[in-house]
């Protein structure tokens, strides 16, 4: 049996209201909380990255897991806003938490789907029996253009996840996967700003891939939606996810532990992932929770887990994410915004 | 900007990890780690990674800042005394640099230092935060 040790999360401290971003733009803001299903979301102070906030997150799966960290023989990032375009961000991240030398490493990227593409390898090859742990990173300080609908969701944020094979917080039952190639989202080579296809983002894309998923997940691990006590989808905004467990048919109490979008934003890579530590944060032991991400471009990773009375012993051991996201903010104007992203800059 | 790759690795252990030496004879802890112990004179040192929590022992608030630091004005330095008993000196982030105490409880994170212009190496290291409780 494999499965999850450690587990932690990383939320930067500073937020910026819907009020404030409409303000600007000249856009309603009413229209976009109800239409996104988003009141605010997190924004990287100036010295964090994906990089600061996978090692900050790291850490804290580390406090919990209480392992050395030289037991750790793989190390996977997945991000789209790795900070250089060539080194890797997991040895950064390896070298910090003391993993170093030993251990393999890679960068991941496949748009919001790259936190859970590290968990599936992770996993996998703990089960493999090559390592005896594995970390498994999704972090991400993600773009919107000014002006852009995306501009009101892009969020910074990282989970991270160590995966074993004994003293276990949750045992994983199993895996899934559906990808196609649709292109919904993407950011060419160089540039800043991500594009997008507007409303094809929805039902050929995230509804296709993550209901797909969900179903053959389902049908694979002969379970149906009220066997689970928990679901965690993709959250792009606040709207999606809950439509998809509607349509799918899981009730608030199965989703609410795990959905963070209306008050943390998207989180791209962390984001399903940190959707994830925040309902292992408040989960009852031997219950099943329903993990499925989605990422452009595009494709969906299901995992099912069920949790274990190890758990309840170490979850109090790091900081937990619904705190990290309720009591750790300060709120800041546009102009701090837009020069803590670099959207404008200081003439040199 | 010039750049000095070599060095900023070899201090890696201590920016990344807070590592730092404790003398073998006399217990003195140093940080950053040294060849000889001012102490004792002891020349055996064990690595130890510090905790990185402590108490803010004094600051300051800088408005004026040098290269590449423009951005985070103000912000404050601090010297903070570890739970180890030694001091760092570093930069004290998330929070109103105006409503900070001696005293504070502050814990150490992983942040961005500097980067070697645009196109040079990103430096990261350890700053603190106020210790939350979280």
């Amino acid at each position: 049996m494999v499965g999850i040790v450690g587990y932690g999360s990383h939320i930067p401290r500073y937020r910026i209201r819907v009020e404030e971003i409409a303000k600007v733009w000249g856009a309603d803001a009413p229209s976009y909380k109800k239409g996104l299903g988003l009141n605010e979301k997190s924004v990287p102070a100036p010295d964090e990255d994906c990089a600061t906030l996978a090692v900050n997150a790291s850490r804290n799966a580390l406090r919990r897991a209480n392992i050395d960290p030289k037991q750790i023989g793989a190390v996977y990032v997945g991000s789209e806003s790795h900070p250089y375009a060539v080194k890797p961000t997991g040895t950064i991240v390896s070298e910090a938490l003391g993993a170093c030398p030993f251990v393999h490493t890679a960068d991941l990227e496949f748009a919001c789907k790259a936190g859970t593409e590290g968990m599936f390898i992770a996993l996998h090859l703990v089960k493999s029996g090559v390592v005896q742990y594995a970390l498994a990173v999704g972090a991400d300080t993600s773009q919107g253009a000014p002006g852009d609908a995306l501009e009101f969701s892009a969020a910074a944020g990282a989970a991270a996840f160590i995966m074993g094979s004994k003293n276990l917080a949750a045992e994983l039952l199993d895996t899934h996967c559906y990808m196609t190639d649709t292109p919904d989202f993407w950011r060419r080579e160089h540039a800043y700003y991500p594009e997008h296809g507007g409303r094809f983002t929805g039902k050929p894309a995230y509804e296709k891939h993550l209901f797909s998923a969900t179903a053959g997940m389902l049908e694979k691990a002969k379970l149906k939606p009220e066997d689970i006590s928990y679901v965690i989808f993709h959250q792009p905004n606040g709207k999606f996810p809950v439509n998809a467990a509607q349509k799918l048919g899981f009730k608030e109490p199965q989703y609410k532990l795990g959905l963070l979008c209306p008050t943390l934003g998207n989180t791209y890579s962390g984001s399903s992932p940190m959707g994830l530590a925040a309902t292992l944060d408040a989960a009852e032991a031997d219950r099943l929770i329903l993990l499925v991400s989605y990422g452009s471009g595009a494709g969906s990773d299901a995992f099912i887990f069920r949790t274990t009375e190890k758990l309840l012993e170490i979850r109090d051991m790091a900081p937990k994410t619904r705190k990290q996201l309720d009591e750790h903010k300060q709120y800041i104007e546009y102009g701090t915004y837009a020069k803590f992203r670099r959207k404008i800059l200081r003439a040199e | 900007m010039a750049m000095h790759v070599a060095r900023n690795w070899r201090e890696t252990p201590e920016r990344y990890r807070m590592e730092a030496a404790k003398c073998k004879k006399c217990s003195a802890i140093h940080f950053p780690a040294r060849l000889i112990c001012p102490e004792c004179q002891g020349r055996e040192f064990a690595t130890v990674r510090l905790s990185g929590k402590g108490e803010l022992a004094t600051f300051t608030i800088i408005r004026i800042a040098p290269t590449g630091f423009g951005d985070l004005v103000p912000y404050a330095v601090g010297i903070v005394k570890m739970d180890e008993g030694i001091h760092v000196m570093a930069q004290i982030v998330d929070c109103n640099p105006e409503e900070l105490k001696i005293g504070d409880r502050v814990v150490s994170q992983f942040r961005r230092i500097n980067q070697e212009g645009k196109n040079g190496m990103i430096l990261y290291g350890y700053k603190f935060v106020p210790d939350l409780g979280l």
